[in-house]
């Protein structure tokens, strides 16, 4: 079982990575992109870098059209569209700008619906019912949603509030790969910071590496590493989309 | 967890989250669907209870006509015979050795709205209805006086009659004849159980006293002193001519021959029809209606399922969101597909269901109404075999119709991948 904290080489590992949807131009070309396990890296990419299809290549929802991405040591392009879907249930947390929950679930059930798509990330979760409930409460809860909001209906919290049930979900079950695409854009500057020092904690108590991507740079100085994207990807240098 | 349950349990929570739309959408299914049952339900009832309206009798014989004129006149009280039959000609086939038993009728009065009908007590030994269900009394007795009257429970009812009452006929049919048959008034010696049939609308008198009332005898001194019919009808009263009778015969087989003699008889032109083959053939030209009414329900069901597409497809926009967050939580894009579909299916579930509960309690709640009203009593034993073919038509027609917006949900979610531009 691959848990988060285990020793492996690379979360993410590109070589020569291209997309284009059909004949169209490309919309992605990396020569090289490489983030370390447990590494957490700020990728900086104003809207038009192909931030979001590089997103959805690295979760398995796009396929590449020529190149290699290996992530967390799984050669994305032998995976079948299921295989796909599977890893990303199991080893991969999702953080978006807003609108990231189910509004006709409870902040728990929320928080637990990856568990609901993979029984390995229940497993990690705890397995049984009451301690995937414990699990969730707790993460939570360490990201400052105290025990009495947890009863209130998705639609009545905060924006911030939301968002912090969102990096719940996106790390409950011990994710290998958490990438959060502009959590914190529809926050304010004081709460961004809380949020992001919240998140990186838990992923660090954890061995989660991270994917952060924002356009907002003052953000970069609590990761690793900081990628500009528009560099990196030769397909926006040359077309100004 | 199993995929299904969890497509079922996301499907109904996100339903829940709008209900509105969804109870609005379930409830003109579920209205399509009880006028599909109602329409099938009151159909079956009326050809059940028009086929009922005679039972037991192997011919009908009557003066030459068409075999639907005879029908109508003679079981319906619809329309008028032509001519008559001879009452010597009546003697003779009813003294045939295979006739069992016969019925005469003889029509063309009325009471106040209500057919009169002169016959003897033949009737009430042999008439039958429905399941071969025999005539039965609330109250009285059948004929005994050449001025005995029977009335239908409809006749009872209508007009407040009880044993006992003076009941004047009329000659001809109108509800305000001029010409009143005052001089012989009838008392009503019973009055007939609900059957169902024209029987309930029919005032039943001797045929002695048909007789007695266009003979001229009513005006005589023997008149006012009680008669027996039974007697009378072989004496003074004895008809000259009937309208038409009902034959019961020992053997089945002999049906077909006797209808053969009594159609080639020379004697004069007679019909003889074998009831069930005419009711038969009466009910194929009403079903042209019934036909038309169970394809403008069927429509409206279509009408319910359209809406239903329409409500899922525009659903769609908003839910977008929704399908990308289930996409990166990691369901597959098949979970995307199938929870419109499942969805659909579940809505016009439901609404079958609650179509065919609706619709069953309330012909329950309006059987005496219906039976008062229209005479139609809706014997419906509960939701049957149609209601579930019903209830899986509908169903599997929505799952199949939502293929069309669980495609597209199934598109969006590729192209919108985890981030929704919208």
């Amino acid at each position: 079982m691959h848990g988060a904290g285990e020793n492996i080489a690379a979360a993410v590992d590109a070589e020569t990575l291209v997309f284009r949807y059909d004949d169209g131009d490309p919309i992605i070309d990396i020569e090289s992109l490489r983030i370390a396990a447990g590494e957490r890296v700020f990728i900086e990419g104003p809207s038009g870098s192909g931030k979001s299809t590089l997103l959805g290549l690295i979760g398995g929802i796009l396929v590449p059209t020529s190149g290699t991405l290996n992530v967390l040591e799984t050669n994305l392009g032998a995976l079948s569209a299921t295989e796909r879907d599977r890893l990303r249930a199991e080893r991969i947390g999702f953080v978006f700008q807003m609108f990231n929950l189910l509004p006709y679930l409870s902040l728990v059930d929320n928080v637990l619906l990856p568990c609901r798509f993979s029984p390995v990330r229940t497993a990690r979760a705890g397995g049984s019912a009451a301690e995937l409930q414990q699990n969730a409460v707790r993460l939570l809860e360490q990201l400052g949603l105290s025990s009495h909001l947890h009863e209130r209906k998705v639609t009545e919290l905060s924006i911030g509030q939301q968002q912090r049930v969102a990096a719940a979900r996106a790390l409950i079950g011990e994710p290998s790969l958490l990438i959060a695409d502009e959590p914190t854009s529809a926050l304010d500057t004081k709460t961004r910071q809380r949020f992001i020092d919240l998140v990186i904690g838990e992923c660090e108590r954890v061995g989660t590496s991270v994917l952060f991507v924002s356009h907002d740079p003052t953000l970069a100085t609590a990761f690793d590493r900081r990628i500009v994207l528009s560099e990196l990807n030769r397909a926006t240098a040359q077309s100004d989309e | 967890m199993n995929r299904l349950a969890l497509t079922l349990s996301l499907a109904t929570r996100s339903l829940a989250n709008r209900r509105l739309t969804a109870v609005l959408t379930v409830l003109s299914i579920a209205v399509s669907v009880a006028l599909v049952v109602g329409v099938e339900q009151v159909r079956t009832e009326a050809k059940r209870g028009f086929t009922n309206t005679i039972s037991g009798a192997d011919l009908i014989v009557g003066a030459r006509s068409g075999q639907l004129n005879l029908l109508l006149y003679s079981v319906f009280r619809i329309g008028d015979p032509t001519t008559n039959v001879s009452y010597a000609n009546y003697e003779r086939i009813a003294a045939r050795d295979d006739v069992a038993w016969t019925i005469p009728i003889s029509l063309g009065d009325s009471h106040r709205g209500f057919r009169v009908m002169g016959t003897t007590d033949a009737y009430f030994e042999h008439y039958r209805f429905a399941d071969n269900q025999a005539l039965t009394f609330t109250s009285g007795v059948p004929f005994k006086w050449v001025t005995d009257a029977v009335i239908g429970a409809d006749v009872a009812a209508a007009l407040g009659y009880a044993t006992g009452d003076p009941i004047v006929v009329s000659h001809g049919l109108g509800a305000t004849s001029f010409q009143q048959h005052t001089e012989l008034p009838f008392r009503v010696a019973g009055v007939l159980r609900r059957t169902g049939t024209p029987v309930d609308r029919t005032v039943h008198v001797t045929l002695a006293g048909i007789e007695a009332i266009h003979n001229g005898w009513a005006r005589t001194p023997a008149a006012r002193q009680p008669v027996e019919a039974s007697i009378a009808e072989q004496n003074a009263l004895q008809p000259t001519s009937i309208t038409a009778f009902i034959v019961g015969m020992d053997s089945r087989i002999a049906i077909f021959g006797l209808q053969r003699a009594i159609n080639e008889f020379n004697g004069e032109p007679l019909l003889a029809i074998i009831p069930g083959v005419a009711l038969q053939q009466l009910w194929s030209l009403v079903g042209v209606a019934e036909t038309a009414l169970f394809a403008v329900s069927a429509f409206v069901v279509i009408g319910g399922l359209i809406g239903l597409l329409t409500t899922l497809l525009t659903s769609l926009a908003e839910r977008r969101r929704e399908m990308a967050v289930l996409r990166a939580v990691g369901a597959g894009r098949g979970l995307v597909f199938a929870l419109l579909i499942v969805e659909a299916w579940l809505l016009a579930f439901v609404a079958g269901l609650i179509g065919v509960g609706v619709i069953h309690a309330a012909l329950w709640f309006a059987r005496p109404i219906i039976l008062d009203q229209f005479g139609l009593y809706l014997a419906g034993g509960g939701p049957g075999a149609f209601d579930a073919i019903v209830v899986v038509v509908v169903a599997v027609a929505a799952a199949i119709l939502a293929a069309f917006p669980a495609w597209r949900a199934y598109r969006y979610s590729l192209a919108d991948g985890l981030t929704v531009r919208t």
